[in-house]
């Protein structure tokens, strides 16, 4: 589509596009129009199916939490026995919800990025169909009995086939697009996403293969199931929500990211470091040592991609950090990027082998893993939710009253199950550490620490329904059409209101 | 970085590398384990896994058991679990070249079964505990697995797969808890689970430390 404009300059650059002395064209404004107009359908159907999938893994989960507290908590029929529940609640919430927000939100940055409307369409609709049916297969087949027991993995294979069927689809498309972008300079954003689109159908077909379809002996298995399961989270997770991060941050700020360099060197030692990570899972397992000492040298190298994008973030958003008090995407997002680092730094030193030793088997695992895949990569997708939706529905969110209690109750409840996980590990794996103490005893010092993360569960689960409803009402265009975005607070800066939020 | 093919060569070489170390390598080095053969008695180590254990490893995978319970045993240097007497030695990988799966585990929510048929060979025992946890282990926050068990009315002699089941769960007059064919698996699965009992050539027995 084009449309005769007064000053007509050469396609203006990403860059150029976030100077705030930017003026846009009206040609501007016409693609954005028409990309968004393209991608409202699948992208909204992604975000909705991810909600639902939300919603269920949150149940699970409080279901799973409570029998760690009351054991003949539905403990009767075999498809709600605490061993299927807890892998159920893990599939539905990391590949239910994490990896297909992270689709409907990296589709849709990948096509502003990218500057052209949506080819094959078509391609996404059949993916989103494929991919929540191979879900849906999935987590039923695990509550029936036909789950694998193997970490991250545990879709039977009947599942995963479709599962990759999906993914793979929605990939290819990832790659069209690229290819087929408006000439210009590429944004860090696209290398994330390229790459996580490139690397995760690679992970998850050769981990499928190797322990399933066509099976290698069992100590095999350990390593293939670690270098996958870390690699879910740092090639494909973690990419995706920075990302995001890299393009939310100086968007609703208004001005670039501080150092081009700096994301250049953060991108690639993620990219070579944290591929090699994963048996530091592993640590004093029955694996040749040279195999888990390269990961947790690899662990400790992970600094350098962490730091650099922490700098990087942090100078981008220096003298403008009065915006999370307006901003409901900022908030978000810079909450998740703050916990990014700090789960990244605290991975780091639960690699180094005397501090393994201790937390290795015990909940201050599970704490970590819910700081990095909740604090860091939830939190940003619910920031990311805030800012698209309201550009492919043509409508703000109807309250900020409900995005100021879902961040409340999501941010709170996530740092409450952090700290009395952690804190539960850390007696946990000191008593099992020491002969003397029985092993009743280990379990008996996590007990207080179960209920309080049921209860930050509780926190967490009222968040995601706020979030579901909010979701909901905008979709049905619910209360009256707001003139701007929807803010936590009125800005006091001018300049914010002209400003995309 | 404007250029997607050196992009894509990119993501390709850094990811080939990863791949090459932590999945080729291991499977060259670890992978193709033959068990140790007795040269008198033809005996090998380790020992295959009967059927019934076979179909009892299924069903360990099925309830999920690897989520509170480990399969593998750490060094002296490594942690306390020889200390804790849950093996005579590390474990290696041959000792699970008889595994479909690996069950190696990541959480010590309940012990290391590593040795468990070694610790509570009695099938009785195993009974007892799936049936009802915190009869045998106080405090226990396992779940109990009464789903595989079928509670029968006794008509004529008691079936001989009965167990006697400890108060306060035990049935009532004139009824009896048998054990379903996937508990009786599961459980020769658990007392088949002897994994560092014996030496091996790559390990032989460590002395626990007191």
């Amino acid at each position: 589509m084009s449309v005769a404009t007064v000053e007509s300059p050469a396609k203006p650059t990403l860059v150029d596009s976030l100077l705030p002395q930017h003026r846009e064209t009206i040609e501007d404004k016409v693609d954005r129009a028409e990309i968004d107009q393209t991608l409202r359908g699948p992208v909204l159907l992604y975000i909705g199916f991810a909600i639902f999938w939300l919603l269920l893994g949150s149940l699970l989960a409080l279901i799973a939490s409570v029998k760690l507290n009351v054991p003949g908590f539905l403990a009767d029929w075999s498809w709600l026995t605490f061993g299927r529940v807890r892998p159920a609640h893990l599939n539905a919430v990391a590949y239910g919800w994490g990896a297909q927000v992270g689709v409907g939100v990296a589709l849709w940055l990948m096509a502003r990025l990218c500057r052209v409307p949506v080819r094959h369409g078509g391609l996404l609709y059949a993916s989103a169909g494929i991919y929540n049916f191979g879900i849906l297969l999935g987590i039923v087949g695990i509550l029936a009995g036909h789950g694998t027991s193997v970490e991250w993995l545990e879709f039977p294979r009947y599942a995963a086939i479709v599962v990759f069927a999906g993914f793979a689809l929605v990939s290819i498309w990832m790659v069209i697009m690229f290819r087929f972008r408006k000439p210009g300079h590429v944004y860090v954003s696209q290398w994330y996403i390229l790459a996580a689109f490139f690397w995760f159908p690679w992970l998850y077909a050769t981990a499928n293969i190797v322990i399933f379809y066509l099976p290698v002996q069992a100590a095999v298995q350990g390593p293939v199931n670690w270098w996958y399961g870390h690699n879910a989270l740092g090639l494909f997770f973690t990419p995706i929500g920075i990302a995001s991060t890299y393009y939310l941050i100086p968007k609703v700020i208004g001005r670039p990211v501080y150092s081009y360099q700096l994301s250049i060197i953060g991108f690639w030692s993620l990219a070579f470091f944290y591929s090699w990570n994963g048996m530091h899972h592993l640590i004093g397992g029955p694996f040749p040592a040279w195999l888990i000492s390269a990961s947790v040298v690899a662990s400790f190298m992970m600094v350098i991609p962490v730091v650099t994008t922490a700098i990087n973030h942090h100078f981008t958003m220096v003298g403008h950090f009065g915006a999370l008090r307006w901003s409901p995407t900022l908030r978000f997002v810079v909450f998740g990027a703050v916990c990014y680092t700090i789960s990244s730094i605290q991975g780091t030193s639960m690699a180094i082998r005397w501090v393994n030793q201790v937390t290795h088997f015990t909940h201050y695992t599970i704490g970590h893993a819910h700081l990095g895949l909740y604090g860091f990569y939830t939190m940003v997708m619910f920031g990311a939710v805030y800012y698209i939706v309201p550009r492919l529905v043509d409508w703000e969110w109807p309250s900020a009253n409900l995005i100021r209690w879902h961040f409340w109750l999501s941010g709170i409840g996530v740092l409450f199950m952090f700290v009395s996980l952690s804190v539960a590990g850390l007696f946990q794996g000191l008593a099992l550490e020491d002969p003397k103490i029985s092993f009743i005893t280990s379990v008996n010092y996590t007990k207080a620490f179960l209920w309080m993360r049921s209860l930050s569960g509780i926190m967490m689960t009222a968040g995601h329904i706020i979030f579901a409803t909010s979701f909901a009402l905008i979709l049905r265009h619910a209360g009256a059409r707001r003139a701007r975005p929807t803010l936590l607070t009125q800005p006091d800066e001018p300049a914010v209101l002209a400003a995309a939020v | 970085m404007n250029r997607m093919p050196l992009l894509m060569t990119g993501f390709f070489l850094t990811f080939l590398t990863a791949w090459l170390g932590l999945v080729a390598v291991p499977y060259f080095q670890i992978g193709r384990y033959q068990p140790e053969v007795d040269e008198i008695t033809k005996d090998q180590t380790p020992p295959p896994f009967s059927g019934q254990a076979d179909q009892g490893s299924a069903i360990y995978a099925a309830s999920g058991c690897i989520y509170c319970h480990s399969q593998q045993v750490r060094p002296t240097e490594a942690g306390a679990d020889l200390a804790r007497g849950w093996g005579a030695r590390r474990t290696v990988a041959r000792d699970y070249m008889r595994d479909r799966v690996a069950f190696f585990g990541t959480s010590r929510t309940g012990p290391d079964l590593s040795n468990i048929g070694a610790r509570q060979p009695s099938v009785e025992w195993h009974y007892q505990h799936l049936y009802q946890p915190q009869v045998v282990a106080p405090g226990s926050i396992m779940p109990p697995y009464r789903f595989l068990f079928e509670k029968r009315k006794i008509s004529g002699a008691p079936s001989s797969d009965a167990f006697k089941v400890l108060p306060p769960d035990a049935p009532e007059e004139g009824y009896e808890i048998v054990p379903s064919n996937e508990a009786k698996a599961l459980v020769q699965y658990l007392i088949a689970l002897k994994r560092s009992t014996y030496p091996l050539p790559e390990s032989p027995d460590e002395p626990a430390t007191p």
